[in-house]
């Protein structure tokens, strides 16, 4: 190709090219609006965190205790059989220090956010969060964290009725 | 090679759905294609394709959420975006290389979870040309009706005898949203909505989910199953642009049907083929795309249709199930739904609405307003 | 099963911004690749599109707004998508519409026009996440890139530096190819080690930022390539694709296992029992340099947390013995989602039909591997191709 072929395609544009309107543009913003039904599973576990517990589903079949809750084991491809709360401590498995927001703009104070697998799912099994009361310097993989809840009144039914997880001190439950 | 279907399960489509997620609604149709089929998704299925578009479903990525409720984790998984038959042409080809025994086909709607539908349909509007505009996306279907009745000289009231046919097969199909006891003089009453277009000419939005489990003749053989055949199966793209495309006629059915047909040896259609489930989200649709896959002759169908004979007694049933008018809107669904119902007629599975003794069915799909998009699978049962 | 071939290439420039539309941009990749296979529309007999979110371009069904700029006009048409694996994926579909005896000559048109979307395309990436479990806690997409490679470091003890090398290498190597966005013959680990921290352990230099380009190859049954005495010609010997449970905080994320499952089905098919003495050169997918180590262990070219080592030892540059990313790969030429076929299933072809300029590996090759990763850090599609 690079030999035969000499020209490759494309107009290369600044910022400013279209910044300064050099170029045509046409704008829209679409008019998208979704109201997801939760269904049966993540229901019971957004009522559950609105009563400061986390709840998981058992599957009888692969023997494992599945957070997430779910009404299907993807692994045995059948409905999965009873409730079962777990604790709301577990251990960090990875995380981030971003200097980054939702849309890529530069934040001065970093969000630490990682990935808990919580105690009493099986292994692996937990959920995205961030984390308090730490410093980047601190926070390491394999610690021990637990959930600190938000005060009853202000929950809403949402992951957010977790502030953060914080450390859990050795020896502590 | 011989391709089959082998599994069907479907939902009930109905207006809304908030008991389930759309994943809780795909596990249920699944679970009973594969209890249909017999088959047990994690070992003996090969590969899984879902048909969805992420503007319908409110993802970035909606592959990402599609393989634990098919059974489908850590296996051969894909999206395809385009309507549920594109889907079963591509589990047909996978099948025909040789690579792959079973495959699934899975589409679905959860447009209850929709709020701005319109602006959704809108937003698939060319940018430069046509969203400025800023007319209900809608008014293409309309300007489509307009061109068709006038081309082919087709009266309204014909679209008023779909949709009265559609609508009353509806009622004997217990999984339809929208069955209803409607004679022809209520469509003509019914609020004029994008003219010549009325309220009751347009399918209404439903939730629904459609499996298919297809299979390889030797494999079908392994596994007991008694299949419908995959006769042949097309799909065509005319221009995408409004400005270029054929208004009149439903060219890329045309196309589709050339290919499907040529696929599955079918000379003569109106003779071979015993009936068909066709695209009917919009009335005109039905006779426009029966024209195109050369099931009535061009200026034909409307007359057919007001005489009665796409009824389920008459010499041509069409959409036996009801079609979207009756059954519902299901968008990325409605070819996979078609495809469905014709296998179950063809298995003597359709219950209430049971054609007798059909050998050879047609489905046809559309990809909706505004595109150009469509497909059509021939399926049959026997040698 | 038919044998497919890859009959030619093209793709345009890779720039944050093009003039071009997105119809514009697929109708150069495609004309070039049509042009470069000797061939015209009339000759194609289908269509496949691969294409990343709707929402980059603007246009929800993007696949039909893109049918007629990518050849698809009244042909058989289909769009494929499975998130970043698309870049390999829409090969793989145009692979089965051939192989399956449907059709003789089909052109695969991959597009991503990134710069439509305002004020940044990163906003897109807040849509692909779960609604109830992740969106709240209003994530960036890189931060679960930043777990994973910390995860990754985690279980391997891997340096930063070690990972920092393979920006390095493929920026160089990308110094050869005309449509490079990011190439820079000059560029250090130092560099990349001081480049701004945007979400630990990803430095700006860690990753490709986003870019429009387009990119097409055409695909032919074995028969029309004898029957047209097609000369440059690279076979597909084998395909895998798999997907991984959408649940990710349930899995450790230090292997892809998913891309391990799509290789060994690839592998098996092209009849390859020791990948790495039997693959020559590897076009793995890196949209962030520690994706090309993770994703050489999952395609089994290295042994788990070896393929930092074979990097420092110097193994995968272009003149080592298993050169990975020759084309410059993500990291190098740019990053326009689907679109980077071109640097994986386009740079296979022209590597092993000798065409790759002053990117041609010295050694002779026969047989390369591209792969290419999507969705929630769940998807592998591999795609194996001989001379």
């Amino acid at each position: 190709m690079s030999e035969r072929i000499t020209k490759w395609p494309g107009v290369e544009l600044s910022a400013a090219d279209l910044s300064e309107g050099k170029v045509t543009q046409t704008r829209f913003r679409p008019n998208a609006k979704y109201a997801w039904s939760a269904g049966e599973a993540m229901s019971r576990f957004l009522a559950e965190l609105q009563d400061g517990r986390l709840i998981a589903r058992t599957c009888h079949s692969c023997k494992r205790t599945l957070f997430p809750p779910r009404m299907f084991c993807e692994e045995c491809f059948r409905p999965t059989d009873t409730w079962t709360y777990i604790q709301d401590t577990g251990t960090i498995e990875t995380f981030s220090v971003s200097y980054l927001d939702t849309d890529a703009k530069r934040i001065p104070d970093p969000i630490l956010v990682g990935v808990i697998s919580l105690d009493g799912a099986s292994p692996k099994m937990g959920m995205m969060h961030y984390f308090g009361e730490m410093t980047k310097e601190e926070i390491r993989i394999g610690m021990r964290v637990k959930a600190v809840w938000k005060p009853w009144e202000e929950r809403r039914g949402s992951v957010l009725d977790i502030k953060y997880f914080a450390p859990l001190p050795e020896g502590k439950k | 090679m011989r391709v089959g279907i082998i599994g069907i399960g479907m939902t009930a489509f109905r207006p809304s759905t908030p008991e389930y997620s759309w994943k809780e609604l795909m596990f249920e149709a699944a679970s009973r294609a594969y209890a249909d089929a017999d088959v047990d998704p994690r070992t003996q299925v090969d590969s899984f394709i879902t048909c969805a578009e992420d503007y319908y479903e409110g993802f970035g990525i909606f592959d990402e959420f599609t393989p634990d409720q098919l059974g489908g984790a850590l296996r051969r998984v894909c999206t395809v975006t385009g309507d549920g038959l594109q889907g079963l042409a591509n589990a047909f080809m996978q099948i025909q290389t040789g690579l792959i025994e079973v495959a699934v086909v899975e589409a679905h709607s959860k447009a209850s979870d929709l709020i701005t539908l319109e602006g959704i349909v809108e937003h698939a509007l060319d940018p430069i040309w046509n969203k400025p505009l800023g007319a209900h996306p809608f008014v293409v279907a309309g300007l489509e009706a307009d061109a068709f009745l006038r081309g082919t000289k087709t009266s309204p009231k014909a679209l008023a005898a779909v949709v009265a046919k559609n609508r009353r097969n509806g009622l004997r199909n217990p999984l339809a949203a929208y069955g209803a006891d409607v004679d022809p003089e209520h469509v003509l009453r019914s609020e004029e909505r994008f003219a010549p277009l009325r309220a009751l000419d347009i399918a209404n939005p439903a939730d629904g989910c459609v499996v298919l489990v297809l299979a390889s003749e030797a494999a079908a053989k392994r596994l007991h199953a008694n299949p419908v055949w995959v006769r042949g199966i097309g799909w065509a793209t005319d221009s995408p642009g409004l400005e270029t495309r054929d208004w009149v006629q439903a060219t890329y059915a045309e196309l589709a049907a050339r290919m499907a047909y040529r696929l599955a040896k079918v000379r003569r259609p109106t003779s071979e083929i015993h009936f068909a489930e066709v695209d009917d989200r919009f009335s005109y649709k039905e006779l426009q795309h029966l024209e195109a896959i050369g099931l009535a002759k061009r200026g034909e169908a409307g007359r057919k249709a007001s005489k009665g004979e796409h009824d389920l007694a008459g010499p041509l049933p069409v959409n036996a199930s009801g079609g979207s008018l009756g059954c519902g809107n299901v968008f990325e669904a409605t070819g996979l739904h078609r495809a469905a119902e014709v296998a179950l007629q063809l298995r003597g599975d359709a219950g209430t609405h049971q054609l007798d003794g059909v050998r050879v069915g047609v489905a046809q799909s559309w990809r909706f307003v505004p595109s150009s998009t469509g497909a059509v699978a021939v399926l049959g049962v026997g040698r | 099963m038919k044998t497919v071939g890859v009959i030619g290439a093209g793709m345009t420039l890779f720039r944050r911004r093009l003039q071009e539309t997105g119809k514009e941009m697929c109708f150069e990749a495609t004309k070039m690749a049509l042009d470069s296979a000797g061939l015209t529309r009339a000759d194609v007999d289908m269509v496949v599109n691969g294409t990343a979110p709707d929402a980059f371009d603007g246009v929800h069904m993007k696949g039909e707004y893109l049918a007629d700029g990518c050849g698809g006009y009244r042909k058989p048409y289909t769009r494929v998508f499975t998130g970043g694996g698309t870049g390999v994926f829409s090969t793989i579909a145009g692979w089965w519409h051939v192989a399956s005896g449907l059709a003789d000559v089909v052109l695969v048109v991959n597009e991503e026009k990134m710069s439509s979307c305002q004020p940044h395309p990163q906003s897109v990436f807040a849509h692909i996440w779960d609604p109830i479990l992740d969106r709240p806690l209003k994530p960036n997409l890189v931060w679960i890139f930043a777990m994973e490679m910390n995860r990754y470091m985690h279980v391997h003890g891997v340096k930063k530096e070690d990972i920092a090398r393979v920006a390095v290498k493929n920026k160089r190597n990308a110094v050869g190819h005309p449509c490079a966005q990011l190439a820079d013959p000059n560029i250090t680990v130092d560099d990349v080690l001081a480049s701004e921290v945007m979400a630990w352990p990803v430095q700006r230099l860690d990753i490709s930022p986003p870019s429009d380009g387009a990119s097409a190859v055409v695909l032919a049954s074995e028969d029309f390539i004898r029957r047209r005495k097609i000369k440059d010609r690279a076979w597909i010997s084998g395909v895998g694709w798999c997907i991984d449970s959408t649940m990710w905080t349930d899995r450790d994320l230090y292997f892809p296992e998913y891309v391990a499952r799509a290789a060994k089905q690839a592998y098996k098919m092209a009849k390859i029992s020791d990948p790495r003495r039997q693959i020559d050169f590897a076009e793995p997918y890196d949209p962030f340099d520690y994706k090309e180590l993770h994703h050489l262990e999952g395609l089994l070219l290295a042994r788990k947390g070896e393929a930092p080592i074979l990097t420092r030892e110097g193994v995968t540059e272009r003149d080592g013995d298993l050169p990975v990313c020759p084309s410059g790969g993500l990291m190098g030429v740019g990053n326009p989602i689907a679109a980077t076929m071109g640097q994986k299933i386009g740079e296979l072809f022209w590597q092993l039909t000798n065409q790759a300029g002053k990117r041609q590996i010295p050694q002779e090759v026969h047989t390369g591997v591209a792969q290419a990763w999507g969705d929630l850090m769940q998807y592998g599609s591999v795609v194996v191709m001989s001379s």
